[in-house]
């Protein structure tokens, strides 16, 4: 009887370590000697029950994805919940860059998701991705994003690099030994992206390039090692950019000061200055004057990933909002128990699947190569950023009060995703894309 | 050396579980399953055994329905060399289990068997022990440290966690070893590693092949959730309060 007894204790207080093993205790960013503040604990709180919501609401895309996929949406969702869940409002809080755990993921292949084995890739399509950055940004949509840029960066040597560039800078950025940014706005072109004024000129007598100029709100800006620098070497438009690789200690590359942001905190971002930098003329990619179009096909890939990272981390929200209306009560009953609350959750997500489905099919488009793909893309981007916003205020909303506080998780995602209607092309810009599609496939 | 790890897929820890209405078990329709945690990390020291050199192949095996194959594929993806699934629509209880293993064990002859100590969904803590007696193996459960020894070929030295605290044994080869929590954290599988899996072959086979029949002489009569957390209750004097411990609490 008392082994019995002996092993109730043992299951009891292995269960406790069991939940306390998998939240990446590898990864704890403060010493032993401090302690976690109580809001890391009420976090630590809405994380758990969420994750166990969530292991409950994923099986419903089941039926649409291949084998391979729920193995690496498996993967991709158990490193979100032990090793990025239970830090990111710490990261958030501190504006601390988790570098280090980005090269866990990395080892797990996902610092290379698009590049080839022979580099250190995992070789997988645009469908893949979309399956591993939404259940990687369900975690921490911020430090999946930046995952995803770094990806992008990646994708671009991949595609576009020769094989003596791919040798010579993907091993180290699949690996995430060495970290890329991608630097294509500037102050004065954003949205008009072609009229850049960053430019790239060779002097007589050397092949070498002068760059001059300045980039404006790169995500890694002053941490990366790599910059890819859209600027222009011919005439005016579109057709005179070409795009090179900067590294980060060249003389003439400075930075301005880390932006303070609403969200993506715990990513740098800053201002990345061209004075008189020099680089030799094996540090172009592609072909002079491709430059554009390497920039905005990379976008293409860009826009589905972070559409995927706002479906992410809207599903959080939803699981969270979701959780919390089922223990509340008000006026004598759950708030779950309003038809109101059960019709609001309801359209939650269908925005949710609405977004998934759209997203999935401009992976699928883009991986097929169809001339469709760019708008697809724009689309998916387009309509996920939105709707995905949405859920995550509503979610708030559903919180009440509680929702409004730092404890409860859902202002993160808000913040977060605040910024997916913007970058990587205005939803704007999506509907300039979408619609010139539009009107030349009429011609 | 061959190592054989038997692995259980189970309802993923951190579900929150539901009785069936009809409480003849547990709702596991759409619900999420996984690899039993204490499988995990038995497979995770296999492949740390095969890693420093001591093994040469690591081999996973699951028994019971068609889905156990995503089970043997997890395991595949981090890094076991081949899997078998033992196919059958029966449900099996550890003696059942204990029986298969042993016929696996002996056309596989592994030198080592290692198992988790027991599965989160009966929390039986059996089939370990079951199948060492089997096949009349030495055993070391609830491993917390396994070592083996370069110097003395043949034995395995296993750390236990028992109730008066570590107990360390040795036990000659081949052996059984059930882990327990602390003996080691289990990796990740890694994008490339489940691509490679697929090339891994899942051999197939059933009870009747190894010449095992499935009969149990358990039956689960009825699933019930434990009952409710019920108010305190403040007692008159010590007498009352070792009359409540020992006649309804009956934890003395």
């Amino acid at each position: 009887m008392s082994t019995a007894r002996a092993l109730r204790i043992f299951r009891r207080s292995d269960a406790g370590l069991l939940k306390r093993l998998h939240q990446g205790a590898a990864h704890r960013l403060f010493s032993s000697s401090e302690s976690p503040s109580a809001s890391a604990s009420a976090s630590t709180h809405t994380t758990i029950n969420a994750a166990a919501a969530n292991s409950k609401s994923r099986t419903w895309d089941e039926h649409r994805l291949s084998s391979d996929q729920l193995q690496f949406r498996d993967l991709a969702s158990e490193f979100a919940q032990r090793e990025l869940m239970p830090f990111a409002a710490e990261w958030d809080e501190r504006k601390y860059f988790p570098v280090e755990v980005l090269r866990s993921a990395a080892k797990l292949g996902f610092g290379g998701v698009f590049c080839g084995h022979d580099v250190g890739g995992s070789q997988l399509t645009r469908a893949d991705g979309v399956v591993i950055f939404e259940a990687l940004a369900y975690g921490d949509v911020s430090a999946t994003a930046f995952l995803t840029i770094h990806n992008m960066c990646a994708a671009i040597i991949e595609n576009y690099g020769t094989e003596e560039q791919r040798q010579l800078l993907l091993p180290g950025l699949t690996s995430m030994e060495v970290l890329a940014s991608y630097c294509l706005t500037e102050p004065s072109s954003g949205s008009d992206a072609a009229s850049l004024q960053t430019t790239a000129h060779q002097e007589e007598g050397s092949t070498d390039y002068i760059l001059n100029g300045e980039k404006a709100f790169i995500s890694g800006g002053g941490v990366s090692d790599i910059y890819l620098v859209m600027a222009r070497t011919g005439d005016p438009g579109p057709k005179g950019i070409s795009c090179f690789f900067v590294e980060k200690d060249t003389q003439g590359l400075s930075f301005g000061r880390q932006e303070a942001k609403l969200g993506w905190r715990n990513q740098p971002t800053a201002s990345v200055i061209l004075e008189n930098v020099r680089i030799p003329e094996r540090n172009m990619i592609g072909r002079e004057g491709q430059g554009f179009s390497i920039a905005m096909a990379a976008l293409d890939g860009g826009r589905i990933n972070i559409a995927s990272c706002s479906i992410g981390g809207a599903q959080f929200c939803l699981d969270a909002a979701q959780e919390y209306v089922s223990s509340r009560k008000q006026f004598g009953k759950a708030i779950i128990d309003f038809q109101n609350t059960q019709f609001k959750l309801a359209d939650m997500l269908t925005s949710v699947q609405a977004s998934r489905s759209l997203v999935a099919n401009a992976a699928t488009a883009l991986d097929s190569k169809s001339p469709w793909a760019t708008a697809s893309a724009a689309m998916a981007k387009r309509f996920a950023t939105d709707a995905c916003y949405n859920v995550c205020n509503d979610a708030l909303q559903l919180h009440g009060g509680y929702g409004y506080l730092k404890d409860y998780t859902v202002e993160r995602y808000v913040r977060d995703l605040r910024v997916h209607t913007i970058l990587e092309g205005t939803n704007e810009i999506m509907r300039m894309v979408i619609s010139r599609h539009m009107t030349k496939s009429q011609s | 050396m061959k190592i054989m790890v038997a692995v259980k897929r189970v309802i993923d820890y951190a579900v929150k579980i539901r009785v069936k209405p009809d409480k003849s078990g547990v709702e596991t329709a759409n619900v999420k399953m996984s690899m039993n945690p204490f499988c995990e990390i038995a497979l995770e020291e296999a492949l740390r055994l095969r890693e420093a050199g001591h093994a040469s192949e690591v081999l996973v095996v699951s028994m019971g329905g068609t889905q156990c194959s995503d089970t043997l594929r997890t395991a595949l993806a981090m890094g076991a060399d081949r899997a078998i699934h033992v196919s059958t629509s029966h449900s099996l209880f550890p003696l059942t289990v204990a029986k298969l293993l042993q016929a696996l064990a002996t056309s596989e002859k592994p030198n080592i068997l290692l198992l988790g100590k027991q599965a989160i969904d009966d929390d039986a803590n059996q089939t370990g022990q079951m199948v060492a007696g089997l096949l009349q193996w030495p055993q070391g459960t609830f491993a917390s440290k396994v070592q083996i020894d370069k110097e003395t070929v043949g034995s395995v030295t296993v750390e236990r966690e028992v109730d008066g605290g570590l107990e360390t044994v040795k036990l000659q080869l081949p052996a059984v070893i059930t882990t327990d929590l602390r003996l080691n954290q289990p990796r990740y599988a890694t994008l490339p590693n489940i691509m490679k899996a697929k090339k891994k072959t899942i051999t197939q086979i059933t009870p009747e092949q190894l010449g095992v029949q499935i009969t149990s002489d358990l039956e689960i009569l009825e699933v019930f959730e434990p009952p409710k957390r019920k108010a305190g209750v403040i007692v008159a004097s010590v007498d009352e309060l070792l009359d409540k411990l020992k006649n309804e609490a009956h934890v003395i």
